[in-house]
């Protein structure tokens, strides 16, 4: 290779590792900013600030959900497997909603500890399968549960 | 030249424009065959007869259609990079053209990709968008594109604006690893990725299977549209070249 394109050569290595260094160090430093919910884990430790809006990640826990019979209003507890969070929401939850579903709840903590959500989100994982195997798994007791980090990084 | 051997013939030939231009006349047929055979079939297996998903129903087969594009999308700016740089080192005029070709087609596919994931994640998710991690740093993929294109036409010269875009791709190229690993690096409501490398899918084969068909349907129709694309660029900026001249009259005398 001849000196001067061995030169521009190196200039374009700069070029990527200089700002994949750069963009790298500036990530590792939002590194909080850049998640869209806070864990309850995080709530729980006071991460999350209250009376802002915030948004909070979990599954929904088994048996916890409660509907009220004469409004939209319902109340569940999301968990990351470490601690738990109450939820109050009022409104149209999407389809994906069930318990034992991994959800993001946007609204603000009150002074309870309780999230008073204004949106919920279905986060729905990535195994996908026909309803026959999703019956033959769940009847073995072998259906894939998201691993408890995933709401906690 | 000693470092020439290890190199097959064509390859080199590659590099003038006359012979690209050929070479991508002759494998464009065979391509497009490829791509519509494995787009149709692909399509009609993934609508019709892969197995709905036990929680999202019907509405999860749009991931036949969502995952193909956004991973044509990165790969197709990986590829106008790297031929960026290699017009940058070399001053290879095919590349500079490769990488300027690139552009267009990357930008509609991450449209594509932006869209149908809106459209998945309203049933789903509950809501057309959301601020994360992985959505955002797609979205500014789109915006990538979109400044080379602009970056391209904004100057004159070919050369000049060969280099500039090309500096600008390399700086984008940092990107690509931050869409890959978003899900994995940061809490984001898109879930992580079904396929891994190491790892085997986490769908049955029923469901995979169209999916690696959608995807390579879509290589090959990349290919197609690439090269067609260069063809056109070829053709454009060598048309002072005695050889365009000469096709050109014995195209019209047919």
């Amino acid at each position: 290779m001849n000196p001067k394109r061995k030169q521009r050569l190196l200039i374009v290595l700069f070029i990527v590792i200089g700002v994949g260094v750069a963009v790298g160090l500036t990530l590792f430093a939002l590194n909080q900013n850049i998640n869209l919910f806070y864990s309850p884990t995080q709530i729980a430790a006071g991460e999350a600030p209250e009376g802002t809006r915030i948004r909070a990640g979990g599954m929904v826990v088994d048996g916890s959900v409660q509907r009220s019979t004469e409004s939209l209003a319902v109340s569940f507890d999301i968990t990351d497997y470490e601690k738990t969070v109450r939820v109050e929401y009022t409104g149209i939850l999407p389809d994906l909603f069930r318990e034992g579903q991994g959800i993001v709840a946007q609204g603000e903590l009150d002074s309870r500890g309780v999230l008073q959500a204004v949106e919920v989100l279905a986060k729905h994982d990535e195994n996908y399968m026909p309803p026959e195997v999703a019956d033959a798994l769940e009847k073995a007791g072998k259906m894939p549960k998201p691993a408890g980090q995933e709401f906690n990084k | 030249m000693s470092d020439k051997k290890w190199m097959p013939r064509w390859f080199y030939q590659l590099a003038s424009p006359r012979w690209c231009y050929q070479i991508c006349g002759k494998l464009l047929p065979w391509f497009t065959a490829l791509a519509l055979g494995l787009l149709i079939g692909g399509t009609i297996w993934a609508l019709v007869f892969a197995p709905a998903d036990y929680q999202q129903g019907n509405s999860f087969r749009i991931i036949y259609l969502h995952v193909p594009s956004a991973i044509l999308a990165q790969s197709c700016y990986m590829l106008m990079a790297i031929a960026g740089a290699i017009g940058l080192i070399w001053k290879m005029k095919v590349a500079d053209m490769v990488a300027k070709s690139c552009a267009p087609i990357g930008a509609s596919l991450a449209v594509l990709a932006l869209l149908t994931g809106a459209i998945w994640g309203k049933p789903t998710w509950g809501s057309w968008w959301v601020w994360d991690a992985r959505l955002t740093s797609m979205l500014i993929l789109f915006f990538l594109y979109l400044g080379v294109m602009a970056l391209n036409s904004a100057i004159e010269s070919e050369s000049t604006a060969a280099q500039a875009t090309a500096v600008l791709a390399l700086v984008g190229l940092v990107n690509i690893p931050i869409i890959k690993y978003s899900v994995e690096w940061w809490n984001t409501l898109h879930q992580p990725a079904t396929f891994k490398l190491t790892e085997k899918p986490a769908m049955p084969v029923e469901m995979w299977l169209p999916l690696l068909v959608m995807v390579i349907g879509f290589y090959a129709f990349f290919a197609v549209t690439l090269m067609m694309r260069l063809r056109n660029e070829i053709l454009r900026r060598e048309r002072r070249a005695g050889w365009v001249k000469e096709l050109l009259l014995s195209k019209s005398a047919v």
